[in-house]
């Protein structure tokens, strides 16, 4: 009976590590820049090529940065959900359109509805590389001194926003 | 008709010339991005090197690289900036630092904790071997007899 027992053993924590590998997942690579300065940038805004928006604009303030386009199909999910919670105005979200046309961008607002406090437009892409984006819509948390706290990649979903990204924020602006 | 196949023929061309993606203009600097894209992982298509990957993100970053490249910066700071944006994870080939110590060192820990347990099974065999494996008188007789047999019947 003994000699049983190693072998299932090691057979039983095999399928306990292949478990926790499944239930893993593999497009969520934990950022670098948890922890560190928001990378600066300073852009134009969506509805308006004159206006700019830096991230320093919002020092002083715990901000959510959320990173959409619309050609993306998560963000279309996301979006009511974004529009409900930004009527709270619990805590200013601004948009940074990535890797869109002008034109489209504001046709989804329009259609969609709003939740910005500002839309900067990155046309090229260029800060979505600075923040690490790679999976449209991401979503970062910023502290008062321009830290990011956390970052969402994917959607955000109720149970996320109640659960994680609510509770840092009031923990923030404490 | 002729010309008419011809010039059909040479429309998917044209189709394709429209599609290539911008290189530097420098052919060094190109073969010095596209090594370095091999080692660098896409997000996007997780199996895939930046090299070839065909998704969007990959094809800005390689724009980037260039024109890193093409300012003078090593591979070393080029790597830098992808390991800062995306982390450790684009690297193909992960450093060593005290995160990474067990993927590196797993292998060989595994290997000696196989190597000491077969080396403790050896001992144990051979000991039970030298005391236990010995044939009675009997039990040689009896085996002489059997192979005996067997031999007649060949």
């Amino acid at each position: 009976m003994n000699r049983y027992l190693l072998p299932l053993g090691v057979f039983i924590l095999l399928l306990v590590f292949l478990g926790v590998g499944l239930n893993l997942n593999p497009h969520e690579v934990p950022s670098p820049l948890i922890g560190k300065p928001a990378p600066a940038f300073n852009l134009p805004a969506l509805d308006n090529p004159a206006a700019t928006f830096a991230q320093k604009d919002m020092l002083g303030k715990v901000w959510l940065l959320n990173v959409w386009a619309s050609w993306c199909v998560a963000c279309r999910e996301e979006h009511p959900l974004l529009v409900e919670f930004s009527r709270t105005g619990a805590v200013p979200i601004v948009g940074l359109d990535y890797k869109d046309a002008r034109v489209d961008g504001m046709r989804w607002l329009q259609d969609m509805g709003n939740p910005y406090q500002t839309v900067a437009f990155d046309a090229e892409g260029r800060v979505g590389i600075d923040y690490g984006v790679y999976g449209v819509p991401e979503t970062y948390v910023i502290d008062r001194q321009g830290v990011i706290r956390y970052k969402q990649i994917g959607p955000i979903t109720p149970e996320i926003l109640r659960d994680k990204v609510m509770p840092l924020v009031k923990e923030l602006q404490k | 008709m002729k010309r008419l196949i011809t010039v059909l023929c040479l429309l998917p061309v044209l189709a394709c010339a429209k599609e290539a993606t911008p290189m530097a203009q420098n052919p060094e600097v190109e073969a010095r991005v596209m090594a370095l894209a091999t080692e660098l992982r896409c997000l996007v298509c997780q199996n895939q090197t930046l090299a070839d990957s065909h998704s969007e993100l990959a094809g800005d970053l390689r724009r980037e690289m260039r024109e890193m490249a093409e300012k003078g910066m090593s591979d070393k700071e080029i790597a830098e900036f992808m390991v800062n944006r995306y982390g450790d994870f684009v690297l193909y080939r992960p450093p060593l630092k005290p995160t990474t110590w067990l993927l590196w060192f797993g292998p060989f820990l595994l290997l000696a904790a196989v190597g000491i347990l077969l080396l403790r099974y050896l001992k144990i065999r051979r000991q039970r071997l030298a005391t236990e494996g010995q044939l009675t008188e009997d039990e040689h007789k009896k085996a002489e007899a059997m192979l005996q047999n067997s031999g007649d019947k060949a």
